[in-house]
């Protein structure tokens, strides 16, 4: 055992004002974050100096799946490649001929004079690991802001929407998924185009159709997509297929489960759309006649 | 015979140790932190312990005079960057611990090892529970009483945390033989 000197020497301040200080700080820093997210800029920095680490930390697993990749069977190999050949033809039909569609959409676009979709260019990035924060449904991917990742872009898989990037560092970034309990998804029913959104629920696997009346028109099976009205995500990815609806008129709204379309937790590479193109501002209320009198009487 | 007992443990099991160099705190709480960091998933997750509040409590009741407030600080700065997290709820959570280490030292290693166990549980226990609490007035919702298995499995591994730890510390041959 460490021999301490007596309490009669001088040893610095004492531990309830060493606690008190970095207690008051740590609570600072809460509020600040909190309240008014002034602690990015620190964040960014500790998040670089932790990259390295966080890489060390991930590179025994990613070790361990490059050996079992080198041990993958021939036939396996075979099949897999049968398989995307074949996925990449049936694909290659459909783009040649959504082509002929986005080029005659375009130009039916123009003879509106509706304004012109942005076109969207998209980074593929690899989930570095699942947020361990208990509280909250996050990934985080290995490409940040230095790789053009920006805050609020969409995050796609194969299936359909994932989530949404919430916090771009340097070199990583953060996605909270649409399961996340603060996330909510704008979505139309691609049956009737009937608007709604979708609320996550904290855990995989369901998310809710909040506010919809007893009497909606929603059934078993329909699809869900984003309906890009929110100017976060673009419109038409597929966001949840609706698996369960209660209709109880004793509440006010039915109680409609969707489960998501997106393998939420099952892809190590995920696709960040770019940010879209800015609406329009918000309408400013035209002045009633009451504000105008109000004002000319401040006036006088 | 308590007396006897705690003579006994003062005496006889307390080995003398090579004296702790800064570099090593600084290597164990590093490996500490990079197994909190490992990338696991699910139960894995569930049942991983803190292994930076682990490594930070056993210095700070063995080493209260070369560990202090700001180590605990700043990892848990970075435990809160990793996690995605409100910025300062580790950090706040391992001060206090900290708090708790330097205070009882003297009081835990009188005991043996499961007593120690007694000791270290209800505190990785608070240690939790301030994230808890911070979280809570943050809006969020308690996940599920599995949140508080890391702080079992935490205790549970204090017998080995002592036994790996003071493996560089052993003197190389007894000073007696020569």
């Amino acid at each position: 055992m460490q021999s301490s000197p007596p309490p009669f020497f001088k040893r610095g301040p004492s531990l309830f004002a060493r606690l008190a200080f970095f207690s008051v700080l740590s609570l600072f820093l809460l509020y600040a974050d909190a309240r008014f997210h002034y602690t990015e800029a620190m964040r960014k920095v500790i998040g670089v100096v932790l990259y390295p680490l966080q890489q060390l930390a991930d590179a025994p697993g990613q070790a361990a799946s490059r050996i079992g990749n080198f041990f993958v069977s021939q036939s396996y190999l075979q099949r897999e490649n049968d398989r995307l050949t074949h996925e990449n033809f049936l694909q290659a039909g459909q783009l040649q001929a959504q082509q002929a569609t986005i080029a005659e959409n375009r130009h039916l676009r123009q003879l509106l004079e509706m304004k012109e979709r942005a076109e969207q260019t998209s980074t593929v990035a690899e989930i570095l690991y699942v947020g361990r924060d208990p509280f909250s449904r996050k990934v985080v991917i290995d490409k940040g802001s230095s790789q053009g990742i920006e805050e609020g872009a969409a995050v796609v898989d194969d299936t359909g929407l994932i989530g949404q990037v919430t916090r771009a560092l340097p070199w990583t970034a953060e996605i909270a998924l649409i399961s996340d309990r603060e996330q909510v998804v704008p979505v139309q029913v691609v049956r009737n185009g009937l608007r709604a959104a979708v609320f996550g629920v904290g855990y995989d696997g369901a998310l809710d159709l909040r506010f919809m009346p007893v009497n909606t028109d929603v059934e078993n099976g329909d699809l869900l997509v984003t309906s890009g009205i929110d100017g976060v995500y673009p419109a038409g990815l597929p966001v949840a297929l609706v698996s369960n609806i209660e209709r109880n008129a004793a509440y006010p709204f039915a109680k409609i489960t969707c489960t998501p379309a997106a393998g939420l937790n099952r892809h190590r590479q995920v696709l960040v759309m770019s940010r879209l193109a800015p609406l329009p501002e918000y309408p400013v209320a035209p002045e009633s006649k009451k504000d105008k009198l109000k004002k000319a009487k401040k006036g006088k | 015979m308590i007396q006897s007992r705690l003579y006994g443990k003062l005496s006889g099991s307390e080995e003398i140790l090579l004296p702790v160099k800064p570099l090593y705190l600084a290597i164990t709480l590093f490996i500490a932190l990079m197994l909190n960091l490992l990338p696991l998933t699910d139960w894995l997750l569930a049942l991983r312990p803190d292994f930076v509040a682990l490594v930070l409590f056993y210095w700070g009741i063995h080493q209260p005079r070369k560990i202090g407030f700001l180590p605990a600080w700043l990892l848990g700065l970075a435990m809160d960057v990793a996690d995605g997290s409100l910025f300062g709820q580790h950090a706040l959570a391992y001060s206090v611990m900290m708090f708790a280490a330097i205070a009882l030292h003297r009081r835990v290693s009188m005991f043996g090892m499961r007593h120690q166990i007694l000791h270290v549980a209800p505190i990785l226990f608070m240690t939790q529970l301030i994230v808890l609490g911070v979280h809570h007035a943050a809006g969020d919702q308690v996940p599920g009483w599995w949140f508080f298995l890391s702080s079992v499995t935490g205790a549970m591994l204090w017998p080995a945390t002592d036994l790996v730890l003071k493996i560089p510390l052993r003197q190389r041959h007894d000073p007696d033989d020569a």
